[in-house]
């Protein structure tokens, strides 16, 4: 029995469910829910790969979701590019100011970078905010483009632009699947584990780490272009550390540091959210005390907690059988 | 052929000078120890050849080539690899995975890489066996293995070992400096930090002594070994 739930079945299981689930569904309000989570949960991607992998938490995230946003914005209803290129060019741009803040924010370590980028990421919704000209303020950016045709292929339809989401984030998830698996990934592991052991064996920990923050910024970038396109108008808020703080729930309910952590925690809370609207603002209550009792009892989630028992109860079955074999022998 | 040469160093932490003054002298194929109680100062000199840390006086040369305000990955790059105190080890790693961390310096010679992986798994056969699994699930002196395996895949010239002994049982310390002895015959110099002196002046070709960050003592081995004092502090016979 257990050979039919190998990791590859269960992915192929999961990413068949993600693609029959509109015909199942049939509501668009549940498929409107499920495409924001896909979006969201790119960017988590992203703050894990710094956070989670590398040891460095940037609160400037936000920041940079809107960044991407903001330029496919402004690229298309502004600019007036295609959109296309504007969805290419937008996760660039958001690349290229993350190299510049990554260089100096990397200058410090621990809270004092926590500290700092929460800096940045206020610096950045203050600009969005009061930069009428370029952005429209508090009015926001109205009238994005939904993604151009491409030949026969429209995505006009809540259900194409799902697939369109659906697929940008398996790539994304594809990509930081292969980044975490190959010597750069370990790389980031290493210096989360001690930057002075990663030192000490020749890794340039500066070079990493500027790597790791601009390959985050890269998904809050992606992130934030899908957003732009998906919701077609965009306000300052996005920028707020109120989206912050809620990628970074997603990230520690899901689990820090593991590969599937940040879609696992931002499907759970998006959804239970969604259903425990009708209690408003007081489901805080609910998540609040939750959230502090998880950091408590498995700081690595709810995957890292799944992982553990797992290992565990391989660690048993494997000396069971050691013991048997003894006997026997 | 010198290949190290710490001449007048001294290394502050604030007010506090770790190491003063100390001239340390390494030539080519040589093994090298540096004892001393904990605190004396030899991590701290280990931490400053391998640019971990800046000296605040005097010049450390490496094959006639100051290196003092090089950053640690150029050190690296030079030729000097630091196996680090504590057995520090990446214990979410495979064993060979932790191994190719090691040659990261090396990443694009595929080959070399591979021979190199052999060479260790040579020495260190209960590696090899080990290879798929959890580094954190190996034994101390196990774990020993993998971090020397591991500064020997970046290819060193000179290898700097911070108190390999520390905490093993006294049978895998004489497995692990007959191993260190071998690293030394195939063309690696050693500088070795010890507080087993018995153990480590048995391979060594000389020796300093280190108290409260002060070179008191140098000579070769069989000087320090002949050395009373040298004898009641640190060998107790």
């Amino acid at each position: 029995m257990s050979s039919i739930f190998t990791k590859k079945n269960t992915v192929i299981a999961l990413i068949v469910l993600a693609f029959v689930i509109p015909f199942v569904l049939q509501n668009q309000y549940y498929l409107h829910v499920l495409t924001l989570a896909c979006i969201w949960s790119i960017a988590v991607y992203g703050l894990n790969l710094l956070a989670g992998f590398t040891g460095y938490l940037s609160l400037a995230h936000a920041g940079f979701f809107a960044i991407g946003a903001y330029s496919l914005g402004l690229l298309t209803v502004k600019a007036e590019l295609s959109f296309w290129l504007a969805f290419l060019v937008a996760p660039i741009i958001t690349m290229i100011i993350g190299t510049f803040v990554g260089i100096i924010a990397l200058r410090t370590k621990e809270h004092f970078f926590a500290i700092y980028t929460l800096c940045v990421g206020y610096i950045i919704y203050l600009i969005i905010d009061k930069w009428d000209s370029l952005t429209g303020g508090v009015r926001g950016l109205i009238g994005i483009p939904s993604p151009a045709n491409i030949g026969p292929i429209s995505f006009d339809t809540p259900l194409s632009q799902y697939y369109f989401v659906l697929v940008v984030t398996l790539l994304c998830i594809l990509m930081v699947y292969r980044i975490v698996h190959s010597l750069t990934g370990r790389t980031f592991i290493a210096i989360r584990n001690s930057e002075e052991l990663a030192l000490s064996l020749g890794i340039s920990t500066a070079k990493n780490k500027l790597l790791s923050f601009v390959l985050s910024t890269f998904f809050a970038g992606v992130a934030g272009a899908l957003y732009g396109s998906f919701i077609r108008f965009i306000g300052p808020e996005i920028s707020y550390t109120t989206i912050m703080f809620d990628f970074l729930t997603y990230l520690i309910v899901g689990g820090i540091g593991t590969l599937s952590g940040p879609i696992v925690g931002t499907f759970l809370i998006v959804l239970l959210s969604q259903n425990l609207q009708f209690l408003q603002d007081y489901r805080m209550l609910i998540f609040g005390p939750l959230l502090t009792l998880l950091i408590i009892f498995s700081p690595r989630g709810i995957v890292g907690f799944v992982l553990t028992k797992y290992h565990q109860h391989q660690r048993k079955t494997s000396a069971v059988l050691k013991d048997a074999r003894a006997k026997e022998g | 052929m010198r290949v190290l040469k710490l001449n007048s160093v001294t290394v502050n932490y604030g007010k506090y000078s770790a190491v003063r003054q100390i001239d340390i002298e390494v030539s080519e194929g040589e093994i090298v120890v540096l004892l001393g109680a904990n605190g004396a100062g030899k991590t701290t000199t280990f931490k400053t050849i391998s640019g971990l840390l800046k000296p605040t006086g005097g010049t450390v040369n490496f094959e006639g080539a100051p290196i003092n305000g090089k950053s640690p990955d150029r050190i690296v790059q030079a030729g000097i690899v630091q196996c680090a105190e504590d057995r520090k080890l990446f214990p979410q790693m495979s064993v060979q995975q932790n191994l190719m961390m090691g040659g990261y310096i090396h990443r694009s010679k595929k080959t070399q890489l591979k021979e190199s992986l052999k060479e260790v798994y040579e020495l260190f056969p209960i590696l090899y066996d080990k290879r798929d699994e959890s580094a954190r699930l190996l034994s101390g002196g196990q774990q020993q293995m993998l971090a020397i395996g591991r500064a020997l895949m970046a290819k060193p010239k000179l290898m700097l070992l911070d108190e390999p002994s520390i905490g093993l049982a006294p049978l895998v310390v004489e497995q692990m400096f007959t191993s260190i002895q071998h690293i030394n015959k195939d063309g690696t110099t050693i500088l070795l930090a010890e507080q087993n002196a018995n153990a480590a002046l048995s391979i060594a070709d000389k020796g300093y002594v280190f108290e409260n960050g002060r070179i008191v003592i140098e000579g070769t081995s069989e000087e320090l070994f002949s050395n009373d004092e040298i004898r009641k502090a640190y060998i107790g016979a």
